[in-house]
């Protein structure tokens, strides 16, 4: 089975205080020298037939329509390695 | 006849019974519409009502915008019928794009329950014509994505045509830009906002006031008169 995964992220104009927050914990576990995080979200879609051009188009019909808000979200599709 | 208006429940709708029990006292005749019957049931309108519907998962309202009901009211609210979204509903008609913009995590990142001061700044549309203009109302907030973003642009847009309908007086609550409690369609007839004026239509619960009611009154008034 081939898989697919869509990363989606806030873009970088929207404010993301769970990231903020996730930094701001870091320097107290001693992880230092990160100077900003992100949070976003990762999908595995694992595909019943071959990745082709129309599967991939259908795929990046779902991110844009469902998976992610294009509002405030950008996303990336893109095809896992080695399967 | 009886104004019909709908109340819809999705899996997770915690405050439709709220909703229906404001739509009577108002006078109407509340209608349960459930998520996946595509009827309306000849309803007048139709209310989103607060909860978590689908968990919240992925993003709040993103999975019940695609409920068989939803096909139906967003046909329905684009030619016309008044559609009310009240906290999880007001993030399900963003999410439809029946209203512009998103709701994100509050930007202190905790859960929000009090009760809170709204300023009136629209009472032309189909929810909000028992108010005055700049009449300040207290009702219940709950919620953890209420942070209500748009582009510049929308923004702009929103402003330059009224319709920015409430906005929070003193505090504002969640990061929300420019203090946006609620907004509304061009034509008005659809109305999103995140506090519940469902929980503030009987002195003897909620903010002890009945600020809330209105939004039943106006309703009713607005299609009886049409």
């Amino acid at each position: 089975m081939a898989r697919v995964v869509v990363d989606v992220m806030l873009k970088p104009e929207i404010l993301d205080p769970q990231g903020q927050a996730v930094q701001r914990a870091l320097p107290r576990l001693g992880f230092t020298g990160i100077a900003d995080v992100r949070q976003g979200k990762r999908f595995e879609l694992e595909l019943e037939g071959p990745v082709d051009d129309a599967a991939l188009a259908r795929i990046r019909e779902a991110a844009e329509t469902f998976l992610a808000n294009t509002v405030i979200e950008d996303f990336t599709v893109r095809v896992e390695d080695g399967q | 006849m009886t104004t019909r208006v709908g109340v819809v429940t999705f899996p997770g709708s915690l405050d439709d019974r709220d909703a229906q029990r404001a739509v009577r006292l108002a006078g109407a005749e509340p209608v349960a519409l459930w998520h996946r019957d595509k009827d309306l049931h000849q309803v007048d309108a139709v209310v989103l009502p607060g909860g978590f519907s689908y968990g919240d998962y992925l993003r709040a309202g993103a999975i019940s915008r695609f409920s068989p009901v939803m096909a139906t009211i967003i046909e329905q609210a684009r030619l016309g019928m008044p559609v009310l979204g009240i906290c999880n509903g007001f993030q399900v008609l963003t999410e439809s794009h029946l209203l512009p913009g998103a709701m994100l995590r509050n930007n202190h990142l905790h859960f929000i329950c009090r009760d809170q001061k709204l300023r009136v700044e629209n009472a032309t549309t189909a929810w909000t014509s028992d108010y005055q203009v700049g009449q300040e109302i207290s009702v219940p907030l709950k919620n953890m994505d209420g942070r209500y973003t748009a582009d510049p642009r929308t923004i702009e847009e929103l402003e330059a045509e009224g319709r920015v309908v409430f906005r929070y007086v003193d505090v504002n609550p969640n990061g929300s830009i420019n203090d946006i409690a609620g907004i509304t369609n061009a034509a008005g007839n659809v109305v999103g906002l995140m506090p519940h004026p469902e929980h503030a239509v009987e002195p003897l619960v909620g903010t002890g006031r009945t600020d809330g009611l209105p939004f039943f009154t106006s309703v009713l008034k607005q299609l009886v008169s049409s």
